[in-house]
């Protein structure tokens, strides 16, 4: 496959995970993210050496995750919003035992069963740990079909890179979107770098372990301070985000994922109405893109956070923003997919508001 | 003497284990504690000298049942493997 | 003379930290003589339990990776679907395998996964202090059982090896115990055949073990051994509870 193709959203992450050297998978059916086991299912059929299994549970699958990733391999596992819960014990291990993994998110209606449709529900369980333990995961959030496919090399390169879980969040609509894609080279997986912590049998050096539990607390602390080590290096070296018309602008609509592709239709419309607004769009979620979010608010009237939810990443604008102008929130939760129009409107009603934020909860 | 026992005081853990299936009835708990704070057993025939007529066969019960490997088994090179299966059909 | 009997090569030289009589102790080693009676510890990956096991990767020196409560099964498929040629094994308490992990044991075996299960049956939760297991028989009182399990309230004990037995994966499981010396011998030569089954690539094996708790039975050694001789069998009989290998 040469040159730009027509894929929706699962297809392109499952062709970019084989691109990418993936050749194991762990899933379960969840909507709306079945077509990326079945394309993982069907991709490994056709190539050696290759693993899916459609496990007994989301579960079971990033426990099998656990197992593939000690034994050295690139391996992947996805679901949505309720099944990703069920992986949170999982990717606590993960980010203790410092294992590679990729995980992925399409969001959907919450809490509890919810519903199908696309939401931005779980950005507090992705970024904020989501499991026990003090422990972040990279979270990665495209809003392009392009951006997927780059995104899922990214996250399989970060996690090999620093040994730790990585998630790439995305919702139902931008699972099911057809967008022209180009994917990058295909890797081969025996030309990737031998991994030297690896359990694959003791042969000729010490036999190994790999574990997370230290019951000498001073042996745990140490692990938790290593942790951090790591967490402040990529910190310093990954925040990424897109910044839309912000040179003039005095209000700035900060959105990801496909809540950012409306904002930025809402942005566009408000610019014909002659508001000098732009777009913030963080494209990683952990770790926040905090230092140029901060750079920017010294300049704003306000900033304006929307989001498919009742409001999580907003805290993290706030906490970025550190009180220098107002931080409003507009959301539509439950799966409800908001127009750029409706957008415009919001930005229009509150492109005048002076008065300092005062938030609920 | 066809075998004898080296029980390792300090990993002993004083289960009492090997006396229960000792054939011979040559291992006690001994009077004395190790380091770990157990009493460990003790071979009734430890510093005997071949000369004396021993009960040990050798037979391996013992270490067979030690949960700490606490044990050593040596045996005289004329008896056969067939002395433990003897002992185990008395079972 | 010649020693006749020592310590195995694949155990390192620390001391067991299991309670005086304990089970898990024998087993350790037993695995530990069938690993180098096979010449396997190079290429032998294991994974532990959580319960007085979670610590086993102190004692035999082969890789090994801790894996969350229960789910070593799915742990261990990972592994071997990524490592096909290595050895990999589970070691799992009878709260890890036949209750948080029940799901994860029964999809092992009905894939057929080649790995092999040692499950050490002692009727109690060990580690925590002493709770009600599945496999905690009718009136044995624990400490969420203190008048005694009750099977109308409680269930009655679960007999996982027998369930596994069902799925065509499975093709060897036998349950032995280590409470004499003739259980212990049976036991080695269970666990012999479970590897090689997995070396032959026949399909997943397993190996449920009887063994003493004394200390959450409340017990002497002795009296516990006996008790798993003379109570415990009557609901987990050791046998041969599957061989298509």
């Amino acid at each position: 496959m040469d040159g730009k193709l027509l894929m929706r959203g699962t297809h392109v992450l499952g062709e970019a995970a084989v691109r990418s050297g993936c050749r194991i998978y762990f899933g379960y059916p969840i909507t709306p993210q079945n077509e990326l086991p079945e394309y993982m299912a069907s991709a490994f059929a056709n190539l050696d050496n290759a693993t899916f299994i459609q496990a007994e549970s989301e579960l079971a699958a990033i426990n099998m995750v656990i197992g593939a990733s000690v034994a050295g391999a690139r391996v992947m596992t996805s679901s949505s919003s309720p099944g990703i819960s069920l992986k949170q014990e999982g990717i606590s291990y993960l980010a203790g035992m410092e294992l590679p993994a990729v995980i992925v998110n399409m969001m959907r209606g919450g809490p509890g069963l919810g519903n199908i449709a696309p939401a931005q529900g779980d950005y507090f369980q992705a970024t904020k740990g989501g499991g026990h333990g003090d422990y972040r995961v990279i979270v990665l959030a495209p809003a392009y079909g392009q951006e997927i496919a780059d995104m899922t090399r990214e996250a399989f390169d970060l996690a090999d890179k620093y040994r730790t879980p990585v998630m790439i969040l995305g919702d139902g609509m931008m699972g099911q979107m057809m967008e022209p894609v180009t994917f990058p080279e295909p890797i081969d997986p025996s030309s990737l770098p031998k991994k030297e912590w690896i359990l694959d049998g003791a042969k000729g050096r010490q036999s190994r372990i790999i574990r997370s539990l230290w019951l000498d607390p001073p042996l745990e602390e140490e692990l938790n301070w290593r942790l951090v080590r790591k967490y402040e290096m990529i910190s310093e070296q990954i925040p990424d985000q897109e910044m839309y018309l912000l040179d003039d602008a005095e209000m700035v609509v900060t959105a990801y994922g496909t809540a950012a592709r409306i904002a930025k239709g809402g942005v566009a419309r408000a610019r014909e109405m002659g508001l000098k607004v732009g777009l913030f769009r963080p494209k990683t979620l952990w770790p926040f893109p905090s230092r140029p979010l901060a750079a920017l608010s010294r300049n704003l009237k306000q900033i304006l956070v929307f989001e498919m939810s009742t409001g999580q990443m907003v805290e993290d604008v706030r906490l970025a923003v550190e009180g220098r102008c107002p931080v409003r929130f507009y959301g539509r939760p439950g799966g409800v997919v908001s127009t750029p129009e409706e957008i415009a409107r919001v930005i229009a009603s509150n492109y005048h508001r002076t008065e300092p934020c005062a938030h609920t909860f | 003497m066809k075998g004898r026992i080296e029980i390792d005081r300090e990993r002993c853990k004083g289960c009492g284990l090997c006396i229960t299936v000792c054939p011979k009835k040559q291992i006690e708990i001994a009077d004395h504690l190790n380091t770990k704070g157990y009493y460990p057993a003790s071979f009734l025939e430890e510093g005997l000298s071949s000369d004396d007529i021993a009960k040990c066969t050798g037979c391996a019960l013992c270490a067979v049942t030690c949960p700490d490997i606490a044990i050593e088994v040596y045996r005289s090179e004329k008896e056969g493997p067939k002395e433990q299966k003897d002992e185990l059909k008395e079972e | 003379m010649k020693k006749i009997f020592s310590r195995p090569k694949s155990l390192k030289d620390a001391q067991f930290h299991y309670c005086p009589g304990c089970g898990h102790s024998i087993i350790h080693r037993l695995v530990a003589e069938v690993i180098d009676e096979l010449d396997i510890r190079e290429r032998t990956i294991g994974v532990p339990p959580a319960g007085c096991a979670v610590l086993a990767y102190n004692y035999f020196d082969v890789d090994m990776a801790e894996a969350p409560h229960g789910r070593a099964a799915a742990v261990a498929t990972g592994i071997k679907r990524v490592l096909p040629d290595r050895v990999v094994f589970t070691y799992q308490g009878d709260g890890d395998i036949a209750a948080i992990g029940t799901a994860e044991i029964i999809h092992c075996a009905n894939r057929g996964e080649r790995i092999t299960a040692i499950f050490v049956n002692n009727a109690v939760y060990g580690m925590t202090g002493g709770q009600m297991a599945p496999t905690t028989i009718p009136g044995q009182v624990t400490t969420t059982s203190p008048g005694g399990r009750v099977p109308l309230r409680d269930g009655n004990p679960l007999d996982l090896s027998k369930m596994l037995a069902l799925a065509e994966g499975s093709v060897y499981i036998e349950r032995t115990s280590v409470s004499s010396p003739k259980g212990i011998l049976r036991t080695r030569k269970a666990l012999k055949k479970a590897f090689e089954v997995q070396l032959q690539d026949k399909g997943f094996s397993l190996v449920e073990i009887l063994s003493a708790c004394p200390t959450n039975w409340k017990m002497s050694p002795a009296q516990a051994v006996r008790w798993v001789d003379e109570t415990m069998t009557k609901f987990f009989p050791p046998q041969v509870i599957k061989d298509v290998a």
